[in-house]
């Protein structure tokens, strides 16, 4: 047999029928690759939208005494850095990429429910808009990403800002909820023959974990916020301490939901870097089965380390004990991914690409954050750390050292076949070695402004505590990270309509999605592949990875042939779904006219309820797809 | 070369209706229960939270206890009225053994009836009408059950347990109502077209959904109304 499958009978141009462009047709669109690039753009611009957040933070902390925001501004400022950095840039930065890649990797046309997809989309981009634009009114959630009540209970916090926070939260819920059944159904029953469970691309199966997390995890952050929402809407109980309510309800629930949600922000990007360290290292990945028992071990402990969140509350020693051996359990299947991933690199042919380089700065970024994070585990380390900058140098380097260099590796390796352009490796390079540099800069210091008893969340500090420097540093390493920033998303702007051509499979990468051409076309796969190993673009077998990479040269001038010629019948575009979605954000907005006046909010939230049940059934009566 | 094609597998349906899927079932069949999966998490924490803050709060009234108000002296009885719940209880038992008849009546649409009873076990109109009213039934019972509580003092707003009984069960009420709009739903379809066996999973996964409901409610009456 020839040793890798042969380039696909067609290429890039000419295509036989162009894509439907324009506004409608993404307003519309159902097509799970550009539902993929709507939630990288869109959570490309939120990222900046946080880093600006950031940004202002940071200057403001640059000196003692700094003036630049009051205590209020700030308290808005770190709430929405942390909600705006989660929920708006991370989680649909690796929707974009559970988008484009589910389907593809695992051979399927399209996800199990196509407008699904795009109403998950709508939900997060319309509620994304929700909870930032009170910012510009100095209107934001200003108690936190973990909105703690009661301290976020009217009680404490009697202005709207928290109303935005609570209804914005139950928004991108229903968002991360429906695409976590969706992309469930998906991997469950949407693979080509052959694809076993066990022959899945490690980014699937990562994603998978991840899916199972969203599903349980959610309900339980949607009922805290449920309760919180009564009781600040409805003046319900659950948050009131003088009514005998238990103070640490909200956190129980909150990190219930919470930790793992922190595994929900980094797998996805453990799976895209076990696909690019296999590929440029050419070699497969090392201890395939161990990496997906590893993925799944930590998405189960992840629901049984909660409480290790509260140690400084006082739940006493036994509650503490199993916390904290929960937790340093959970480093266990964590490292053996990071020397999975070395000995994957071990003896290969490593291409230090742009990709592959942060997907190594990964591994050890992220392995830095993780020791930092033992250290949390033990009770009385922790109680010396908690609410100092130690634990935000911890977190950022497993969110931005982690989670970012992730999602960007994989967005260098995959630019190529989402837009069929590569991005530039030499702007690349620039934004790599800015980006490292402004990232260490920024958080290391922080391990030691934390340690010298610098709290989170103040807005300013004395001069002569022993911080100043390194308060200093961290500023002069946000600036740095703007201009890294900057220079990357200046290469996604410019490359992707001026990057250079990429063929079907330049990299010379393993799996489906690297058959087909760059950029796809809309039915994905002109034939279901028929799936016999893990690696169905290698020849693994003898000992060597023999790998073909393709070039343009000799895919230029194949045809593809449209939909309609191949006889595929594809899913209708359809507006539905984002009118099912705007009616849901205009029933939540119902809610903040309460009290001003009960029947304008009685009526606006009949109105949405009408409008997205209508929108709804109006989906549903519609068929898909045109009868065949 | 190891990725093949197969012959012909050109056009796999969306939903996998009729087509390949790898588990054989259809997607809305999968959906539907990891859709369950997550429910269950949602009644999860509402149920623990409930009892949780059982006998916590400092001021009545109180699901099983009298409780007299220091302040003004007056009397407040127990408030859960066991035996109208048991009923309702009962009423949305009856639905869930309404909606399999309903199943079984779409599912052999087709078999020829013989008897007067063949014909009225294979009615899918006439059960998906009881499942209906049984499910307005059981809503009925939860909306004097509310009124008579806050008739008696225990409103939403008034203490722990009422925050937390009546976001819980409230919570229930609206699965039901929703359940109760879905099977009015399949009745219209079933009154504009009729559903034969070509339905079934529309059927079946609405059913699955109604007997969740109906299994939440089982939980809750155990852990709410009868442990004390």
């Amino acid at each position: 047999m020839a040793t890798v499958a042969a380039a696909p009978p067609y290429a890039r141009t000419p295509v036989a029928a162009p894509e439907a462009t324009g506004l409608w047709s993404w307003l519309t669109t159902v097509d799970h690759k550009r539902i993929g690039a709507l939630y990288l753009v869109t959570g490309l611009i939120f990222f900046v939208v946080g880093g600006l957040e950031a940004a202002l933070l940071r200057w403001q902390l640059a000196q003692p005494n700094g003036q630049v925001l009051s205590a209020d501004l700030y308290n808005q400022l770190f709430t929405m850095h942390g909600t705006t950095m989660i929920f708006l840039a991370v989680m649909p930065l690796s929707a974009a990429f559970f988008n484009f890649l589910i389907p593809l990797q695992i051979g399927a046309r399209d996800v199990a429910f196509p407008r699904l997809n795009a109403f998950s989309y709508w939900v997060y981009l319309l509620g994304g808009i929700f909870i930032t634009v009170p910012i510009f009114f100095g209107m934001a959630p200003d108690g936190g990403w973990f909105g703690y009540a009661p301290l976020s209970t009217k009680a404490f916090s009697p202005q709207h800002n928290m109303d935005f926070w609570v209804l914005g939260l139950q928004i991108l819920g229903i968002s991360s909820l429906a695409a976590a059944f969706n992309f469930i159904t998906t991997i469950i029953n949407m693979r080509a023959p052959g694809m076993t469970l066990m022959r899945m691309p490690i980014f699937t199966w990562m994603s998978f974990v991840v899916q199972f997390l969203v599903a349980l995890a959610f309900p339980v952050i949607t009922i805290a916020l449920v309760f919180l929402q009564f009781d600040r809407f409805f003046g319900t109980n659950f948050y009131t301490i003088a009514k005998g309510a238990d103070p640490l309800l909200w956190q129980h629930l909150f990190w219930v939901f919470g930790h793992p949600e922190v595994y929900i922000l980094i797998l996805p990007a453990f799976g895209l870097v076990s696909e690019v360290l296999p590929t440029f290292s050419k070699k497969p990945l090392f201890g395939y089965p161990v990496m997906v028992y590893s993925g799944i071990l930590i998405g189960f402990l992840g629901f049984g380390v909660w409480a290790h969140h509260m140690f400084s509350v006082g739940m006493g020693p036994i509650a503490d004990a199993v916390f904290s051996l929960a937790t340093m359990l959970i480093a266990i299947p964590t490292g053996v991914k990071i020397f999975n991933w070395m000995a994957t690199m071990w003896g290969g042919q490593l291409r230090f690409t742009v990709a592959m380089k942060f997907a190594v700065a990964l591994v050890a970024m992220f392995t830095i954050g993780g020791i930092s994070g033992v250290m949390h585990s033990s009770p009385p380390a922790d109680l010396q750390q908690t609410d100092t900058y130690f634990v935000v140098a911890h977190f950022h380097y497993v969110l931005f050292g982690g989670s970012i260099f992730g999602l960007f590796a994989g967005m260098y390796f995959y630019f190529p076949k989402v837009v069929g352009r590569f991005l530039s490796e030499r702007l690349g390079n620039w934004h790599f070695w800015i980006t490292f540099v402004g990232m260490n800069l920024t958080f290391f210091p922080m391990h030691f402004s934390g340690l010298y008893g610098m709290p989170r969340r103040i807005y300013s500090y004395d001069a002569g505590q022993g911080f100043d420097l390194f308060n200093l540093a961290s500023t002069a390493g946000t600036v740095v990270l703007m201009i890294g920033t900057a220079l990357g998303l200046w290469n996604v702007w410019r490359s992707w309509h001026h990057g250079e051509r990429a063929s079907s499979n330049p990299w010379g990468a393993a799996t489906l999605e690297w058959s087909i051409p760059s950029p796809p076309p809309d039915y994905n796969f002109a034939q279901l592949p028929q799936v016999t190993s893990r690696y169905p673009l290698w020849n693994t077998a003898g000992g060597d990875t023999l790998v073909h990479e393709t070039t343009t040269a000799e895919e230029a001038g194949r045809r593809i042939p449209s939909s309609a010629e191949l006889g595929i019948v594809m899913p209708n575009p359809s507006i539905w779904p984002l009118v099912c979605a705007a009616g849901i954000i205009a029933m939540f907005c119902g809610l903040l006219f309460l009290d001003s006046s009960v029947p304008t909010a009685v009526a606006i939230m009949l109105g949405g309820a009408v409008w997205w049940i209508g929108a709804l059934y109006k989906w549903l009566l519609t068929p898909l797809e045109d009868h065949h | 070369m190891t990725a093949t094609t197969a012959p012909h597998a050109a056009d796999a349906h969306a939903h996998g209706g009729g087509h390949h899927t790898s588990l054989g079932l259809d997607n809305r069949k999968i959906a539907i229960w990891t859709f369950i999966g997550s429910e269950c998490m949602l009644f999860a924490s509402l149920i623990s939270t409930y009892l949780i803050y059982k006998g916590r709060s400092p001021e009545g009234p109180y699901p099983h206890e009298a409780w007299t108000n220091p302040a003004t002296g007056e009397v407040f009885k127990p408030i859960l009225n066991i035996p109208v719940t048991s009923a309702s209880t009962f009423v949305l038992l009856m639905s869930s053994l309404a909606m399999v008849l309903a199943l079984a009546a779409v599912q052999n649409k087709h078999v020829p009836k013989r008897t007067r009873g063949e014909e009225i076990l294979g009615s899918s109109k006439l059960w998906l009408w009881t499942t209906c009213l049984l499910g307005l039934g059981f809503l009925g019972f939860q909306a004097y059950e509310f009124t008579s509580f806050i008739h008696e003092g225990l409103s939403i707003r008034t203490n722990l347990f009422g925050s937390s009984f009546f976001t819980l069960t409230g919570f229930h009420g609206a699965h039901v109502t929703a359940g109760v709009l879905w099977l009015a739903t399949l009745l219209a379809i079933d009154y504009k077209r009729g559903l034969g066996p070509q339905d079934a999973l529309l059927v079946d996964i609405a059913a699955l959904y109604w007997h969740f409901v109906d299994v939440v409610w089982i939980v809750i009456f155990t852990l709410v109304y009868l442990i004390q």
